[in-house]
């Protein structure tokens, strides 16, 4: 049976048990006012995902985080591919680039407002910038740093210029572009979520937002599990699929 | 009047020149100017010092860039930074693209041939035995040696058929061994194919040991100061570097090569 346990498995598991094991700790030296127990929560959350008010707030989240992934790779990548394959345009852009992604993005959400409103399209916007920039910083790399001779050798086997991208820049480029992808992932939830954080009406965002208000500890503990465990699970498998990738090159 | 057949390649001229690598540099001339005829069916390899513009030379041929001055045919159809069909590249970098198995890697070569589907397989599956793959065609080049993967970019470019195959250095990173046994497997394809095949090389002896005739060139800009003919039979292999007359092609080459050598490693006042 213990061999079935073995390797990146173990490890995951390692960290889990062991993380509990702090969170415990820290829930008896801290006490309720803060804190709710691994035990608590987890029963908390087995009444509050059955409850009739959860579903539609986690649909209005994965909607909003849906579209803006769905923008953010779009975007970066266009914006990544046609700078890594012009080098006058990255020359130019890459500064720009690199001096928009350092603004404090938050500091950016009034304008977004009052351009998009209330609405799912503001956290859309929003969330979506979180993730453009790194995509396309990362995009633009890899598809600058592809072979030279693999370029040459479509060139020689007579590849239009399209193909040449999708069969050869693509394909060559792929592991860096994910990882750009797997933090693109992570920064455009982060964006989506705080959007609803501080203007929306729907959404985890708005109910952690309200949960804080309320001083509903079992509600905060809850949801940020929740993120917590979507967040960790999405990245250990993006992460799992960008180790293969580079393991052919 | 005698029939002179038209050359497969046929370089008049030509010259090229790179614009200044800054803002303060001057054009960099690195070849020529250079004639070049290259016969139907011959293995004519190229020596010459580091950095004399070998490599230009080769991108000139294969219509991978444009000559400056001078002109260049294939077939008797002038090139003008277009590939022409019919040649075929092997670098001295390994292009095999790690991402696709030696078979589709092979299969690469003929994605935009308009052929049949079995004359495709036909095709992979006899470049795939010719170069001693088929037992690794559903390998990543990852899990190949050096040698192996030069063997699948060779793979890659016979599988087209090339009336040209044009080697740049492709054994320059393989020890001394793999690159006799290399060169035994290309002259064997070579008679197989019929192909014409074009080699750059920095060593001495695989020209001299490969090659129906070897071009000699000066340093920087790479002029040709001499052309050798080696007179072997078509059917040779990598022992013909116990006859006497490989030394003597050998020791030729190194006495036209020494000069230029020198002053391609800046050894100015010693090359005379």
């Amino acid at each position: 049976m213990s061999r079935f346990i073995t390797g990146p498995f173990r490890n995951a598991l390692t960290l889990l048990v062991g993380l509990l094991v702090l969170w415990q700790a820290l829930y008896w030296v801290v006490g309720d006012v803060a804190l709710r127990s691994p035990l608590q929560t987890a029963a908390f959350m087995g009444r509050f995902m059955t409850s009739p008010q959860f579903l539609p707030h986690l649909a209005e989240t994965g909607r909003a985080f849906g579209l803006a992934l769905v923008l953010a790779v779009a975007i970066g990548l266009s914006i990544g591919f046609s700078l890594g394959l012009n080098r006058f345009m990255s020359d130019v852009f890459e500064p720009v680039l690199v001096a928009v992604y350092s603004i404090p993005k938050i500091t950016l959400y009034p304008i977004l407002l009052l351009a998009f409103g209330l609405g799912i399209s503001a956290k859309v916007a929003f969330g979506a910038i979180h993730g453009i920039i790194p995509i396309a910083l990362f995009t633009m790399a890899a598809v600058r740093s592809v072979r030279k001779v693999y370029l040459k050798t479509g060139r020689v086997l007579r590849l239009p210029p399209t193909e040449a991208i999708l069969r050869i820049v693509l394909p060559a480029a792929m592991p860096e572009i994910f990882a750009g992808l797997r933090i693109g992932f992570s920064l455009t939830l982060i964006g989506t979520l705080l959007g609803e954080m501080f203007a929306s009406q729907r959404g985890l965002g708005f109910l952690l937002m309200n949960a804080i208000g309320l001083h509903n500890v079992d509600l905060i503990m809850g949801l940020t599990v929740l993120l917590a465990g979507f967040a960790g699970v999405a990245s250990a498998v993006l992460l799992s699929l960008n180790k293969r990738l580079q393991a052919r090159t | 009047m005698r029939d002179v057949p038209t050359p497969l390649v046929l370089l008049r001229g030509g010259e090229k020149v790179f614009p200044p690598p800054g803002p303060s540099g001057r054009p960099v001339h690195a070849l020529g100017p250079l004639d070049l005829e290259l016969r139907r069916g011959e293995f004519f390899a190229v020596v010459g010092p580091s950095g004399c513009g070998k490599s230009t030379l080769l991108e000139l041929i294969a219509g991978l860039s444009t000559a400056s001055r001078g002109e260049v045919a294939f077939e008797g159809r002038p090139i003008r930074g277009e590939i022409p069909d019919g040649v075929g590249v092997v670098f001295q970098e390994d292009a095999s693209f790690p991402w696709l198995t030696v078979r589709d890697n092979i299969a690469f070569g003929l994605k935009r041939l308009p052929l049949p589907a079995d004359e495709k397989t036909r095709r992979i599956e006899r470049a795939l035995a010719m170069m001693g793959l088929a037992s690794f065609a559903a390998s990543y080049p990852a899990q190949l040696s050096g040698g192996m993967r030069q063997r699948v970019c060779i793979a890659r470019t016979l599988v087209t058929e090339p009336k040209l195959i044009l080697l740049d250095e492709p054994f320059g990173a393989l020890d001394q061994q793999t690159r006799l046994l290399m060169g035994d497997e290309v002259l064997n394809l070579w008679r197989k194919t019929g192909a014409t095949v074009f080699l750059i090389t920095h060593a001495l002896d695989e020209a001299a040991m490969l090659a129906d005739r070897i071009g000699v060139m000066s340093a920087r800009p790479g002029r040709l100061i001499d052309v050798v003919e080696t007179g072997w039979p078509r059917d040779r292999d990598s022992r013909i570097v116990e006859e006497e007359a490989f030394g003597a092609i050998t020791a030729r080459l190194w006495r036209s090569l020494r000069a230029e050598s020198m002053k391609s490693l800046g050894h100015a006042g010693a090359a005379a």
